[in-house]
């Protein structure tokens, strides 16, 4: 029986597994990028420019000659600090912002979520895509652009949860033992929005993923030399007749970190809500 | 329902007001003069100071802000600097396309979600069920910007099915509706999915199949149709979502609408239509929204008594 359990428990986590499997060979990929890619991203070899795939350059070379593997590899690492660095800024400000709107509630909380209506009030990357157009392109621009555009979820999650755990006995142990709001929503209710936050936090990494590669494809996020999965693929589209490789290698670099997130945080999500799973979610 | 309809329409005034005012803040409050970003280092102070009269730059922000506000609401979003023409008719002349273009997704994109949806919660735990489920993540995971080439290549390169841009007659619909309708598709699947096994467990689901319901019968009769309703209500929440996607789609296809006009007047640097353009689709969003809350009140009474 036991056997029996494991196996199907097995099977179950199996897509979480690929997911993370994938993932992580993403992030290492990102991290070893200057030991294991090939040559340099931004070496160009204009004789070769456009060649298919072969000899020294396994995906073939772009417009200028450069390898694609290799700046697929260090495209990784902008995709990634992207997308890590701008949810971690959203989990913070959603969080804190979340949290207090539903621990005081009242005018606090009024205030906090039309201010999120309003924000979310842009759909998609629309937001993101008015700020890059004022601040210019640049890495901190593309972060405080999908920042903008990422705390209002957490800050919606965060209130939900708060507003249930300020009823709890432990919460209000602490509210009659004199803590102050700020340690009661730090110290008590942030751990406890742990499990859902992660889950969330997850899928809007690659939700950054696909926001960063947007505004490269748009010209507004990473500019030339720089490389960008969203740049190469605009790149590509112009010579889509005669190198289409161009746009398949980064198009799918993009998917299979995206799935890839979505996996791990499908299997998440399951693992730390198993009635989602039971339900069909 | 009138109550309700008031209600909600009065709800929406002050997300519309947050909308209008971040949108005029967000050019205004960002660093560096915007009449000198949008003509360029090289402008001399002469032209420098002209656009300013133009835009009204010169003025108190209080002052500009009012008289943006006024402009919002009468449809006077001003001139574009480059064509000169006005930006309201500017929009209007695109908004059709763009529309077109949303409106095909969405139909495309119920058409393949709800029936695979249906056999995945019939089917549920099977390989058919994985399989679909892993389709439709696909399709969350395939951003219109790497779907849309891949596409062209396909069906336009390689099988020249269809034409790989522009606006010309039903057929040059099809492969924008497909790269727009996509994500859409996977998140309506998913979610028919999951309230059908919902539904299927309900009470009344099991007295139609204890009276001898045949199995399609009581999936397609009985449950389905209940389950339509948050499925309905979501494709018509994203149909705003879609008209924001059509910025990336319509920029792929070289599809002459909202979504273009808006990355074009990016790149000019024309302000005045990039910020016409972004609030008309920000508002259109909002009231995508509002139109679908209204009608999921008419449909489902327990929502305007809620």
């Amino acid at each position: 029986m036991k056997r029996i359990m494991n196996r199907r428990e097995g099977r179950a986590n199996a897509p979480m597994l690929a997911g993370a499997a994938v993932t992580a060979t993403f992030i290492l990929a990102a991290v070893f990028a200057p030991w294991i890619a090939p040559c340099s991203p931004l070496d160009q070899d204009l004789y070769g420019g456009l060649a298919g795939p072969g000899g020294d350059h396994l995906l073939g070379q772009d417009r200028l000659g450069r390898d694609i593997l290799s700046r697929i590899i260090f495209g990784a690492r902008i995709s990634l600090t992207v997308g890590f660095v701008t949810v971690g800024i959203s989990v913070l400000l959603g969080t804190l912002l979340g949290t207090t709107a539903g621990f005081f509630g009242g005018r606090v909380d009024e205030v906090i979520m039309r201010t999120c209506d309003v924000f979310l009030a842009f759909p998609g990357i629309l937001l993101a895509i008015a700020v890059m157009a004022v601040l210019g392109p640049s890495f901190v621009n593309v972060v405080v652009a999908l920042s903008l555009m990422g705390w209002t979820g957490f800050a919606r999650l965060a209130r939900g949860q708060t507003l249930s755990l300020r009823e709890r006995e432990f919460v209000m142990a602490a509210v009659a033992l004199g803590a102050s709001p700020a340690r009661i929503i730090l110290r008590h209710i942030i751990p406890n929005l742990a499990a859902p936050l992660t889950v969330e936090a997850t899928f809007a990494v690659a939700a950054a993923v696909v926001g960063e590669a947007g505004l490269s494809f748009l010209g507004l996020g990473a500019q030339p030399p720089t490389p960008s999965w969203g740049a190469m693929l605009a790149e590509g589209r112009q010579f889509l007749l005669i190198a289409p490789s161009l746009t398949i290698w980064p198009g799918l670099a993009i998917m299979l970190t995206v799935m890839g997130i979505n996996f791990l945080g499908d299997g998440l999500r399951d693992a730390m809500d198993p009635k989602s799973k039971s339900r069909g979610e | 329902m009138r109550a309700y309809i008031v209600k909600r329409m009065l709800g929406a005034v002050p997300v519309a007001w947050g909308v209008v005012t971040l949108v005029f803040f967000i050019i205004h409050l960002t660093p560096g003069d915007p009449a000198q970003i949008m003509l360029g280092e090289s402008a001399s102070a002469a032209d420098v100071a002209q656009l300013h009269r133009q835009l009204g730059l010169d003025k108190p922000i209080l002052v500009q802000y009012v008289s943006f506000l006024t402009g919002v609401v009468t449809f006077d979003l001003g001139s574009s600097i480059y064509t000169n023409k006005s930006v309201a008719a500017s929009i209007f002349a695109v908004y059709p396309a763009t529309l077109s273009l949303a409106l095909c997704s969405m139909a495309l994109a119920i058409a393949v979600a709800i029936p695979l949806g249906a056999v995945a919660a019939a089917r549920k735990d099977t390989a058919v069920d994985r399989g679909a489920m892993f389709a439709s993540l696909l399709g969350v995971s395939a951003p219109s910007f790497c779907a849309g080439p891949l596409l062209i290549l396909i069906f336009a390169v390689e099988l020249g099915w269809f034409p790989a841009s522009g606006r010309a007659g039903a057929e040059s619909l099809v492969l924008p509706s497909i790269t727009l309708g996509t994500a859409m598709a996977a998140i309506l699947s998913r979610l028919t999915r999951s309230t059908l096994i919902e539904t299927l467990g309900e009470d009344y689901v099991t007295a139609a199949r204890a009276r001898g319901a045949s199995g399609r019968l009581v999936l397609f009769k009985h449950a389905l149709a209940n389950a339509l309703l948050p499925v309905v209500t979501v494709a018509g929440l994203q149909l705003g979502g879609l008209l924001a996607g059509a910025v990336i789609t319509e920029t792929i296809f070289a599809w002459p609408g909202l979504g273009r006009l808006t990355v074009e007047a990016i790149n000019a640097r024309d302000y005045p239509l990039a910020q016409g353009c972004v609030l008309s689709i920000s508002l259109s969003y909002l009231l995508v929204n509002i139109i679908v809350d209204i009608l999921y009140a008419a449909i489902d009474p327990r929502i305007r008594y809620g």
